[in-house]
């Protein structure tokens, strides 16, 4: 096990040394600098200013230069400034982590919470109304874009209650916290729990065909012992995969959900960052994400070992 | 009809001037105007930047030498009042134009106001000082100016090579403010200090920026509110749909289309909406240096074959205006008569006899219903400007142009414009002031940074300096006409049409008047109060 962990966090620092040099490179060549934006909001270009502009922020350097100067940044625990606002790139992206984190935090909780029962019934009860009730809102959840669904929850709730759920800065009460984080999160967790509802049920199915099952109902016992002691255990690998790649995707579910209840998460603010070019946040941005997807899928093979003795055993 | 819908026009007005003059007189102190916001603007320094993103939200931190009135709708040479200048005055040979300078002003920051600080703001616009901007998108504005001098801590002369009259007009612009010599321009963008009504909070980038009441303003009794706090939502639907919620006073100024003024009045019949000009033209830009737009036969035909009201139709219900370079009246101080517009080709009435003529000049040069001339029709990644592009291109096709649109992000569009490397553009220009040196020279001036397409008419040149040194005002508007129909004949950047839009309050918002000439110089809000 621990010759697994040590080679597993090896290949992660590969991973992340791989993912520098992509995200880097590959925003220099997205068309367009921070310095052409800029002088797109002055409405003109001088060329002078322009180049003055370029040395100032050190983007007219040969690219492996600038490359090593953010790496060499990255291991002293430099960020840089971001090109916008002037201010500290840390400073600027660290305040709108546990935004965004809550929101995740509570989508994937809707989607675990909702999804999980609710692809348990629908697989024990294969075949009935419930069961074709619950694959339709699956289907829904799994068709209707976040940022649709997002829109339809606003108009409704200021066309029904003249009331709009904004977001609350600063809450006092948890209570607060979960109004203000609720709604959104219910938003873009709806096509997770959908997917989560799905695999649940298909996984679950197959499971409940196995002859332990079948044994353990022989023995006597009982309906919910069987579906969640003894199907359920065995079901839930996939669905733990499942969910595990949707807390990677959030993000660009994120996105879409924060900007149309215009939360200051970092997700939208990415999406600004690269609207400026503001290199240093993107870069380092992507980054803490590409370290947060990385973990989260070493986390997921950590749980598969937790929840399946056979993989402890063989690793 | 035409006599019944002016005097309409001109009862509203009046209506206006005399209901903004009773709140002024009225206002009650306190509370926080919420305002949302369009979009992050790049920072907050107000000479760095083009856009109204940047005046709104900071305009109301600092103070112009002298600045349009703020209660009157339509700006002009007769509406301009002191701010930071007690008095102005004239030198005989119109060439020296001296303030005298307002005494016990200070800035946020406690420090006295001098004339030390108007001459390191010009001189710094004017690339005269060791401190630069890193973008100074209105220099152009101070060609004529010789240097700034001071005599004494509270007086300030311009020093013109020539006499330019509406130096005035352009120093009461919102773009105009006064800068502290003591702040550094790095720090003006990260953190403003102005003399103004209101003291900057903070700018959170995407989020919000805050400004509180400034309690030492020299003018007694002014701020009313306590404070401005701008939420920056960038998706119009959430922003309009908390607007309508009650969660915002006031929407962003002129950010409401025609279309959604109706949605807003439907949900919420109580709020306020105001639909109004802001001399934002929507216009083409032709690549005249390369085939096949260097023939000017293919340009004109071009410019014969639009149908502006289409386009005012489709984009704005029928609520636009159609006119040359300079805003057509009653907005517009500058723009030409009706009768003198319709005489310039493709004005005309009569689209369809318009199209016949494009026709033959497209004939001429070799186009016809075998042979099609393909075309780029290059225009920015919004909504604004890729809407009117769509229908360029289908108004394009009854004269044998087959046009393809071609969508440019932001970040690219400038540079491709500055390198040439497009065949037509579809274009947006604001006139930052209502004034012809501002729109001539700016954008049709041989050498100018704005001067997008490279247009240089040294004919027309002399012209511009003709008018400009003309102080009889009514002699220099009928230069200004001739200029502007020139510049139309010659498909300069041809003039597709003005766009109006629409602002929204809520009904217990007082004293806000939206300037119908212009979308960058009504923001100080210091006579704007809530009545609750």
């Amino acid at each position: 096990m621990f010759a697994y962990l040590v080679q597993r966090l090896f290949l992660m620092l590969v991973t992340l040394f791989g993912i520098s040099v992509v995200i880097f490179f590959l925003l220099r060549i997205v068309p367009g600098n921070i310095v052409d934006i800029l002088f797109a909001a002055a409405g003109y270009v001088d060329p002078a200013d322009k180049a003055n502009l370029e040395k100032e922020l050190g983007i007219d350097q040969p690219l492996v230069v600038q490359y090593l100067h953010w790496i060499g940044g990255l291991l002293r625990g430099d960020f840089g400034y971001s090109y916008v606002s002037e201010k500290p790139a840390l400073q600027e992206i660290l305040p709108r982590i546990p935004i965004t984190a809550r929101l995740a935090g509570l989508a994937l909780l809707f989607s675990a919470s909702i999804g999980i029962p609710l692809g348990v019934i629908s697989a024990v009860k294969q075949g009935t109304k419930l069961d074709y009730a619950l694959r339709v809102v699956s289907l829904s959840g799994l068709s209707l874009p976040s940022f649709w669904l997002g829109l339809l929850i606003l108009t409704a709730s200021v066309a029904m209650f003249g009331q709009m759920p904004i977001f609350n800065p600063n809450p006092q009460t948890y209570l607060e916290a979960f109004a203000t984080y609720a709604v959104p999160a219910a938003a873009v967790g709806f096509r997770s729990a959908a997917l989560t509802m799905r695999i649940t049920r298909s996984s679950m199915l197959e499971v409940l065909r196995q002859d332990y099952i079948r044994t353990a109902r022989a023995k006597g016992a009982s309906d919910a012992a069987v579906n969640y002691q003894h199907a359920l255990k065995n079901a839930i690998l996939p669905v733990i995969t499942v969910i595990g790649i949707e807390a990677a995707f959030l993000i660009g579910g994120l996105i879409v959900t924060e900007t149309v209840f215009n939360i200051p998460g970092v997700a939208r603010f990415l999406v600004e960052a690269i609207r400026w070019r503001d290199y240093p946040i993107v870069q380092n941005l992507v980054m803490f994400i590409a370290v947060v997807v990385v973990f989260a899928n070493f986390t997921v093979d950590m749980l598969y070992a937790v929840f399946d003795p056979r993989i402890r055993f063989t690793d | 009809m035409r006599s019944v819908i002016a005097l309409a026009a001109m009862a509203a007005l009046s209506v206006l001037t005399i209901s903004t003059t009773t709140f002024a007189d009225e206002g009650k102190q306190g509370g926080i105007l919420r305002i949302y916001h369009r979009d992050s603007p790049a920072n907050a320094s107000i000479h760095e930047g083009a856009t109204y993103s940047v005046n709104i939200p900071f305009m109301p931190v600092f103070n112009n030498l002298v600045i349009y009135k703020q209660d009157v709708p339509q700006n002009s040479m007769d509406d301009i009042v002191p701010e930071l200048a007690e008095s102005w005055a004239w030198a005989s040979d119109n060439k020296t134009l001296t303030f005298k300078l307002r005494q016990g002003v200070k800035w946020h920051d406690g420090k006295p106001f001098t004339s030390a600080d108007v001459k390191c703001t010009f001189d710094m616009l004017m690339g005269k000082s060791q401190q630069k901007f890193r973008q100074n998108p209105r220099k152009a504005w101070y060609n004529e100016v010789n240097d700034v001098s001071t005599n004494g801590d509270f007086e300030v002369s311009f020093n013109l090579k020539r006499p330019q009259p509406s130096l005035l007009a352009l120093l009461a612009s919102g773009y105009t403010p006064v800068y502290p010599c003591h702040v550094s321009p790095g720090d003006m963008r990260t953190h403003p200090i102005g003399t103004g009504p209101f003291k900057f909070v903070e700018f959170k980038a995407n989020e919000s920026i805050k400004l509180t009441r400034n309690p030492d303003y020299w003018k007694k009794g002014r701020p009313y509110l306590d404070g401005i706090e701008f939420t920056i939502i960038p998706n119009r639907s959430t922003a309009i749909l908390a607007f309508v919620a009650g969660k915002f006073d006031m929407t962003f100024p002129t950010h409401v289309s025609i279309p959604l003024v109706k949605d807003v009045k439907s949900q919420a019949p109580n709020a306020v909406c105001e639909v109004a000009s802001t001399n934002v033209s929507t216009n083409i830009i032709v690549n005249s240096t390369a085939p096949p737009f260097d023939n000017i036969d293919i340009r004109r035909a071009m410019a014969l074959a639009l149908d502006r009201k289409a386009f005012i139709s489709i984009m704005f219900e029928g609520q636009g205006d159609i006119g040359g370079t300079m805003l057509p009246p009653p907005a517009g101080v500058w723009g030409m008569p009706k009768e003198m517009l319709e005489t310039i080709p493709g004005y005309g009435p009569d689209v369809n006899a318009n199209r016949e003529e494009a026709k033959k000049l497209m004939q001429k040069a070799g186009y016809g219903p075998d042979k099609h001339l393909p075309v780029k029709v290059s225009t920015r990644n919004i909504n604004d400007y890729r809407d009117p592009a769509v229908i360029l291109i289908d108004q394009l096709k009854s004269i044998y142009i087959d046009g393809e649109l071609d969508v440019v992000e932001t970040a690219n569009w400038f540079p491709k414009v500055a390198r040439k490397d497009y065949m037509l553009g579809l274009n947006l220009t604001g006139n930052a002031v209502d004034d012809p040196d501002q729109a001539f020279y700016e954008n049709y001036s041989c050498g100018s940074e704005r001067n997008y397409t490279n247009y240089c008419n040294k004919e027309i040149e002399k012209l511009f300096d003709e008018q400009s040194v003309e102080t009889d005002l009514n002699k220099r508007k009928k230069l200004v006409w001739n200029i502007d129909k020139k510049l139309q004949e010659d498909v300069a950047r041809p003039i597709i049409y003005h766009s109006r839009l629409g602002t929204c309050w809520q009904p217990y918002v007082k004293g806000v008047t939206i300037m119908v000439n212009s979308s960058y110089n009504g923001y100080r809000y210091e006579d704007v109060w809530l009545d609750k």
